[in-house]
């Protein structure tokens, strides 16, 4: 029984948190520390003719203006004597600053003031005079779609069946397509990095979700063995993908303090944000769905296409999804990009996912709506008992029970199925659902746990904790596994120095980094358990490993809680103050059978003003089947979270470029419309638990970015069904709805 | 931002003074506003007057019946003012319309006369903006135009005035009082106050530089009973309008004997409808005399590229405020 996991848990870093305690990148210190500001450029396409910093140069407290001029190169050098391993992965082409005169995308940087105070340094950016040889822009995705290519990277999609044939030939069919427009990430906390190098050793303070990332990158670019590069990131105020990828300002702010031989820092304002990382790209997609009078899907077409940058190729697999959603004999899913003037976009919350089940989501109502068929009942009529793509059986799949709680807690059973038949006095009422859904991933992880003989554990992995909980739920694991209380152990993470761990992202850390502290958790547990053998007379002789567990400072049998040792007698007897384990863990070989997925079911209520077109989510119910819950107290905080972010998508989120320019107009807060709190009504998070032996030892599942995935069609559906109006391109503002 | 001379005026006629001497003043008052625009590099001036010392900030009743509300009362000390609230609910309702309750206890009423529009382009100094930078063109003119004007704009600017409380004294004919550097005082109505962006749209309202609002005269108001103030935006709250109706109605029974309707950003100005006024006034309080109004109201909108939907939007606006005013919902 466990004592912790599955239970509710406030957060462990909480008050450090709202006590200002906890310190962000941005908020730290070096001795000497110098400022740097960015200056962004003002075309999107072309060669920087001139920069004139003179001014800048001599105002007050300026230090230096670093342009491509005089920037050094970045980059591994052959005639360096220090070569870097070859990276297996693919080259990482991603945007770095100051390194040509060609401008790739508008509002790129195009200077680097550095001064003795960030007031000093904003005020001379100012000061930076650039001319340009200024190319004609290609931002619109929609003005250049016939351009779409198939990736280079990945093997280009196979088609099931033979899905034009069965297409030609079905008794239903819907065709529609849908788009969603570039959005971006917004997280609290802009990104930051600060500097600080002796010698050739680097010290980095930095917003990331992935501090070996960070270092593989800024060792290639400088040029030093990645031993020399410590990046250091305790705490990230959100991040939902923007900083998955080191972005450009690590390696600027590296660049500009190895230099000056000085520390510097370099915090991006709201506005640099919009292109100082990537972007959920612009997305078209193409769907059509042929049924059976009874619903039975017959054939699935999904094309999606969407930007990527001139220099660099990025492809979120809309329409990866689409394969394993719904049973169905013929399918053909493809994902092409287009090369715009613009930075690459890159992940965002749930990426491709939250996107292809938009436009999935929405064409299985339009599908509903064709058939006269509950759109609910529709997607019990096409469920996938086993995985359609692979043919192999599902490690766990609950989805039909979320559909079956989440349909009982809404009343779905009361809905009306004609569209505009819900009133409440002039609002029209529309209930709509969707699918949620999100992979189970897990890659190598590893934690380092010393085990204290006075009863405490400090834990380390170098992963992250963006927010959703990854300091507190480690603890619990911990905790659980060393039968210690929570507040006797100690977590840490964020820092190079610990032990490797991926990156916080694709939902995958409790299932990565929480197995890693497993594994190191059994690994005290089994070294005690062999020290404690050394002692003819231990009463735990002969057990087997598998039945010794930790708890409250004994070492006991599971099978007999009164045969036990003390821990610290154990300990004392072979003079250990402590034992230190470390564990890697990898994803089983067991997984390769089974295809692994989680789930959820969303279902929404909307209120729209017929006359003015202003849409309220009134209600929203999601349920969700990921897997073992280890702290439902964040867990639900995810979920709700899931669901504002699938409001921001559905009815307010857009970033709006002038294409004449190639650029942003929206960069700030003002102009692009995040929820408020004013926008979110009743939202009720539930979980379906899955008892999933195969996928981790801990039975998890990523549930981050599940919890988005089809509130956007959700919520659009329901649109519909008070309005009869179909949506199909987000986000759905009042003018859409006149 | 640029550096800039900081001065905390100690009495109403030395701070006119101070800016009237210096082209490049400004006053500062609330900052909500001015500030963020100096940080982005839109409003540069070398020095500002700080006025928040003064002693601007009653309101009170005044002969005739009326009201008058000090500049540098803040808009949540108005909004929630028992004179305001008895007498002129409508500013009330759109004054809390607007922001969010921090900006709106920073914010003062005379610094909301002021309050620069919102347009994109105006915020990016990268791009075209004769607002800003005159001479340089509009770049909204034939770009992203969904939140411009649909009166009133010219081929120099078609940037609206972003406010609410605005709208509202626009309905209650307000009189801003101001005093120039010689201590004389002069009244402007309100209607008078904002400019239309013709060929000067760096210029957003008919004061003269260095003169000072010292306060709001709100006239006597039958509008106490019938009015609403109704506010379409792209979300809940915290964010500027697409379109947004001010409204009252005098009622003799089932008769209009008065009735004042403004759009807001509609315009460079809160846009107060003549034709609308006109064609309620002596009919019933119905459906169909608000639809006459609300036809009558835009029938001289001129689009641009983006947002033509504010035509539509605008009229059932006012029916839907109008219908509110009269309390037929």
């Amino acid at each position: 029984m466990a004592r912790y996991i599955g239970k509710e848990m406030s957060r462990v870093d909480g008050v450090a948190k709202v006590t200002g305690r906890a310190k962000y990148a941005a908020e730290f210190r070096a001795p000497n520390l110098a400022y740097g500001f960015i200056v962004l450029g003002s075309v999107a396409r072309g060669t920087i003719k001139a920069i004139d910093t003179r001014e800048a140069e001599s105002s007050s407290g300026v230090v230096r203006v670093f342009t491509h001029l005089n920037a050094p190169k970045l980059g591994p050098k052959a005639s360096t004597e220090y070569a870097p391993p070859r990276n297996t992965r693919e080259q990482d082409k991603s945007f770095r600053a100051l390194q040509s005169d060609r401008i790739y995308f508008n509002a790129q940087p195009v200077a680097l003031v550095v001064a003795e105070t960030y007031e000093q340094a904003r005020y001379a950016a100012r000061l930076v005079r650039v001319s340009y040889n200024a190319e004609k822009p290609s931002t619109d995705t929609e003005a250049v779609r016939e351009r779409a290519r198939v990736p280079t990277q990945g093997q280009p999609p196979k088609p099931r069946g033979n899905p034009e044939a069965a297409m030609k030939t079905t008794p239903v069919k819907v065709e529609a397509e849908y788009r969603i427009p570039i959005e971006h990430h917004n997280p609290m906390e802009p990104h930051a990095a600060v500097a600080v190098w002796e010698g050739d050793k680097l010290t980095i303070f930095d917003k990331t979700q992935e501090v070996y990332g960070v270092r593989r990158h800024l060792a290639s670019l400088f040029n030093v063995p990645e031993e020399n590069v410590q990046v250091i990131s305790p705490y990230v105020g959100g991040a939902f993908g923007s900083s998955l990828r080191p972005n450009y300002y690590p390696s600027l702010t590296a660049m500009a303090a190895r230099e000056l031989k000085r520390p510097v820092k370099v915090v991006y304002t709201r506005t640099q944000m919009f292109t100082g990382h990537g972007h959920r790209p612009y997305t078209i997609q193409k769907i059509a769905l042929g049924a059976e009078a009874s619903g039975k899907l017959t054939a699935m077409i999904h094309e999606a296409v969407h930007n990527t940058s001139t220099f660099e190729e990025f492809n979120d697999n809309t329409t990866g999804f689409t394969r394993q959603v719904y049973a169905c004999p013929n399918l053909y899913a493809s994902t092409k990009i287009i090369d715009v003037d613009l930075n690459t976009p890159t992940w965002m919350r749930a990426p491709g996912a939250v996107s292809g089940m938009f436009a999935l989501e929405c064409a299985m109502d339009e599908l509903a709506y064709e058939l006269k068929i509950d759109p609910l009942e529709l997607r019990l009529i096409n469920y996938a008992e086993k995985d359609p793509e692979s043919g192999r059986p599902f490690s766990s799949k609950a989805l039909r029970e979320c559909y079956r709680l989440g349909a009982e807690k809404f009343g779905w059973k009361n809905r009306k199925f004609e569209p505009r038949s819900m009133r409440d006095g002039r609002w029209l009422v529309g209930w709509g659902t969707a699918t949620g859904v999100w992979g189970v991933f897990q890659s190598p992880a590893s934690a380092k746990i010393t085990f204290r003989a006075d009863g405490t554990a400090h834990v380390v992995s170098a992963t992250s904790d963006i927010g959703p909980g990854t300091y507190t739920v480690v603890t619990m694991i911990a905790a659980e596994y060393l039968g210690l209380t929570p507040e006797r152990v100690q977590f840490e993470l964020g820092d190079t120095k610990f032990p490797r761990a991926p990156a916080q992202g694709g939902s995958q850390t409790t299932a990565s980094v929480g197995s890693a502290v497993h594994g190191a958790a059994l690994a005290v547990t089994a070294k005690l358990f062999s020290l404690a053998n050394q002692d003819a007379n231990s009463p735990l002789k002969g057990a087997v490993a598998s039945d010794v567990e930790m708890l409250d400072g004994r070492l006991r049998l599971k099978s007999d809680p009164s045969k036990f040792v003390s821990i610290a007698e154990v300990m004392r007897r072979n003079n250990l103050t402590e034992i230190t384990e470390t564990f890697e863990s990898k994803p089983s070989e067991e997984r390769r059978k089974y295809a692994t997925l989680a789930h959820g079911a969303q279902f929404i209520e909307v209120k729209v003003d017929p006359d003015l077109g202003q849409v309220r989510v009134t209600r929203a119910i999601e349920v969700t089947a990921c897997g073992k819950i280890i702290n439902p107290k964040a867990s639900h905080s995810q979920e709700i979270g899931g669901v504002v972010w699938g409001i921001g998508m559905a009815l307010t989120e857009a970033t709006e470029i002038d294409h004449r320019y190639g650029r942003i107009m929206n960069p700030n807060l003002q102009h692009y419309h995040v929820p408020v709190n004013a926008d979110v009504h009743e939202v009720e998070t539930l979980f379906v638990e899955e008892d999933d032996t195969v996928v981790n030892p801990l039975g998890v599942k990523g549930m981050g970015e599940l919890g988005m995935v089809g509130i956007p069609a959700a919520i659009a559906n329901a649109v519909f069904h008070a309005t009869g109006r179909r949506i199909r391109e987000l986000p759905i503002t009042p003018d859409k709805l006149l | 931002m640029r550096p800039f001379k900081y001065t905390r005026a100690s009495d109403v006629d030395a701070a006119a003074r101070t800016v009237t001497a210096n082209p490049n003043a400004k006053f500062l008052a609330g900052g909500t506003n001015i500030l963020d625009l100096m940080k982005e590099d839109v409003e540069r001036p070398a020095e500002l007057v700080d006025l928040t010392r003064l002693k601007l900030a009653e309101i009170k009743t005044a002969p005739g019946g009326g009201v008058t509300i000090g500049a540098l009362a803040k808009n949540t000390d108005t909004a929630n003012h028992p004179l305001i609230r008895k007498n002129y609910p409508l500013l009330t309702q759109a004054i809390v319309a607007g922001a969010s309750g921090q900006l709106r206890n920073m914010a003062t009423n005379g610094g909301n006369l002021m309050q620069r529009t919102r347009c994109q382009y105006f915020y990016d100094t990268a791009m075209p903006c004769n607002k800003r930078e005159p001479g340089t063109g509009c770049g909204a003119l034939e770009g992203l135009n969904r939140i411009h004007a649909i009166f009133g704009w010219s081929e120099k600017c078609v940037a609206t005035y972003p406010g609410d409380m605005a709208n509202a004294l626009y309905a209650l004919e307000a009189i801003v009082r101001v005093r120039s550097a010689d201590g004389r005082e002069r009244t402007i109505p309100i209607n008078d106050f904002h400019r239309l962006p013709g060929d000067t749209p760096e210029k957003d309202n008919n004061l003269k530089h260095g003169e000072l609002i010292v306060a709001i005269d709100l006239p006597k108001s039958p509008f106490a009973k019938n009015y609403y103030y109704l506010k379409v935006r792209d979300r809940a709250s915290y964010a500027f309008a697409l379109v947004a109706v001010a409204a009252a109605l005098e009622l003799d029974g089932g008769r209009i004997r008065q009735a004042r309707v403004v759009m807001g950003s509609v315009a460079h100005k809160p846009w107060r409808s003549a034709e609308a006024e006109a064609s309620l006034t002596g009919r019933p309080a119905s459906e169909d005399s608000f639809r006459r109004a609300a036809d009558a109201a835009l029938a001289g909108a001129r689009p641009l590229a983006h947002n033509a939907y504010k035509v539509e939007l605008g009229k059932r606006a006012i029916v839907r405020t109008l219908l509110r005013a009269a309390r037929l919902i």
